[in-house]
């Protein structure tokens, strides 16, 4: 008797001890003040990146799961800069490939520290994740066949229009649609490479995508001068690094990186290496100019989601 | 979590609530402004379609072609039918569904033109009827061949023709035999019919896809498409389990007991 007694006993204090031990590990990433990313990286040594496999060229893989691109590139300088403020002597970067669906898990759950992608900061998302400052505006146009004659989005009425189902592409489109007494025949690829198929084979007479996706796609395309983009900018979002929510310290610390490499100068110079010059693997050109608005964005560093982006038009 | 189940009020064009919530359900006026609901009763009637139309090409083609291949093995012209049937089967069913359908989609109509005028959804129906009718082929052809051999012999000796014993005797037999591997057949062809989001018909699964994405309510949008789903493939079960139950004759060996669901 006495012994199931104490066995007892030390169940529940063995339970208790568990509990005990675990609860302040679960509460204290909101409870404490510092930073836990920054804690999670000086005591790992490590960090990881959250990076897309084909947004070329902000982020995409150059095979051998080595990963590159205009957002990689930033990314990398901004840890480096995180490193020496920590005082580690090295800092090992983990590349983990994200999805439009799971990259906003990923960074809530702790999994990837810092997202690197084609992310557009809108306010639905910010209710989840932290936006570092915008390096990059995307421009929403129009990719046609250059032998169409299409220059402007109302020049297709009757027309079928291409775009990517999971993107705001299409609510734009609708919104387009409603606004100007146009209507298209939408059809959805399953991807950016699907829709941009769509056009290809005739199927579509426009691609209405990001700007840089569409510049990427044309620039991987078999024959580049058959397309052009053309039109209107139909809408302007800012694409961003992501980072926890919660976590104010470390998103300064990246923002703090973000102006450094502003005030060095160093952004005209990511720019033309990414979207003017050949990028590797297969030198391809994607061939967008630098566009007012993301000049704007480096010139004031902000993080204003989408939203403000279309009141201000 | 808390579900949010309002968010198929919200319209679709700026996110806010609409008027007329249940307009489309009952096809009652029409929101200048579509609510989610209306998107997604259209995106269930899309779903409906393709899988419809994809039904009723499997259906006739599969009965054509497991009939086909059970043909007695005398003459020229039915073995050439037999080889041509058993040829259908195995190509149909050794292709995956979606690789079909971006066949049917992207590469027969860059060799055969006149398919390219031809609705997507159209191609999709196509490529799911064709994929099916190999199986329920099968099925056919199992449900003839269970048949005792005396059934056949005994229609011979009635003096009816090859075709007239199988439209007397043979068919109705063995079509009454292979309802309950018919009915999971149509189930699947419903959930099969998935596959068309890849090439553009905006139905379901389309419309979960881009709904998530731009309400970030996934949770609420997958379980609506699931209930659907799930309510139409029910949906074929009662009514095949009806039409077993109207068809089914006594004494026959398809009416040994009465249990009428799969």
């Amino acid at each position: 008797m006495k012994k199931t007694r104490s066995i007892g006993i030390s169940v529940i204090s063995v339970i208790s001890v568990l509990i005990f031990s675990a609860a302040p590990s679960l509460f204290s990433v909101g409870v404490l003040a510092a930073s836990p990313t920054m804690d999670k990286i000086k005591s790992s040594g490590s960090v990881t990146m959250g990076v897309r496999e084909s947004s070329i060229p902000m982020s995409y893989t150059t095979g051998d799961s080595r990963f590159d691109g205009y957002h990689v590139e930033i990314c990398r300088m901004i840890l480096g800069d995180i490193k020496d403020k920590l005082g580690l002597s090295t800092l090992r970067i983990n590349y983990q490939p994200v999805t439009s669906q799971n990259r906003v898990p990923l960074v809530q759950n702790g999994t990837v520290d810092i997202e690197c992608g084609t992310t557009t900061n809108n306010t639905a998302r910010a209710k989840d994740v932290s936006f570092a400052n915008t390096l990059y505006v995307e421009e929403v146009r129009i990719a046609v066949k250059a032998n169409s004659g299409i220059t402007s989005i109302s020049q297709l009425n009757g027309k079928k229009v291409a775009t990517t189902t999971g993107t705001t592409s299409v609510q734009l489109l609708r919104k387009h649609e409603k606004a100007n007494g146009v209507s298209f025949d939408e059809v959805y690829g399953k991807d950016h490479a699907d829709s941009f198929l769509l056009l290809e084979s005739g199927r579509a007479d426009a691609f209405v995508m990001d700007g840089s996706i569409l510049a990427g796609n044309i620039a991987n395309s078999k024959n580049p001068k058959e397309y052009k983009i053309v039109g209107e900018v139909l809408s302007t979002e800012p694409i961003a690094i992501m980072v926890r929510k919660d976590d104010p310290e470390f998103q300064a610390a990246v923002n703090a990186a973000i102006a450094k490499i502003v005030a060095n100068g160093n952004m005209p110079k990511l720019w033309d290496k990414w979207f003017l010059k050949p990028i590797p693997p297969k030198g391809i050109i994607v061939g967008l100019e630098l566009s007012p608005a993301t000049k704007n964005a480096w010139a004031n560093p902000n993080n204003r989601p989408a939203e403000d982006y279309q009141q201000k038009k | 979590m808390a579900l949010d189940m309002g968010v198929f009020c919200k319209s679709t064009l700026d996110g806010d609530a609409v008027d007329h919530c249940f307009s489309a359900l009952f096809g009652l006026g029409q929101n200048a402004d579509p609510s989610y609901l209306d998107w997604l009763m259209k995106a269930w009637g899309w779903t409906l379609a393709v899988a419809g139309l994809g039904l009723a090409i499997a259906l006739v083609l599969g009965a054509v072609m497991g009939t086909l291949r059970t043909l007695p093995n005398a003459g020229r012209s039915s073995r050439v039918l037999i080889r041509l049937s058993t040829a259908w089967v195995e190509l149909f069913r050794n292709i995956p569904i979606l690789v079909q359908v971006f066949l049917w989609y992207h590469v027969i109509p860059a060799f055969v033109l006149p398919l390219k005028a031809l609705p997507s959804y159209w191609l999709v129906s196509i490529a799911l009827g064709f994929f099916t009718s190999a199986r329920i082929a099968e099925q056919v052809r199992a449900g003839i061949q269970s048949l005792p051999t005396g059934q056949n012999a005994a229609a011979i000796a009635l003096g009816l023709t090859t075709a007239q014993s199988y439209r007397y005797v043979i068919l109705p037999m063995a079509l009454r035999i292979i309802i309950p591997p018919l009915t999971s057949e149509s189930m699947n062809l419903i959930k099969n019919s998935s596959v068309a989001f890849a090439v553009s018909v905006p139905e379901l699964t389309l419309f979960a896809m881009q709904a998530q994405e731009e309400t970030s309510h996934g949770v609420e949008i997958y379980l609506a498409v699931t209930a659907l789903y799930a309510l139409t493939a029910f949906a074929v079960n009662r009514v095949m389990a009806a039409i077993e139950k109207r068809s089914r004759i006594p004494g026959f060996i398809a009416s040994t007991n009465d249990a009428g669901a799969h």
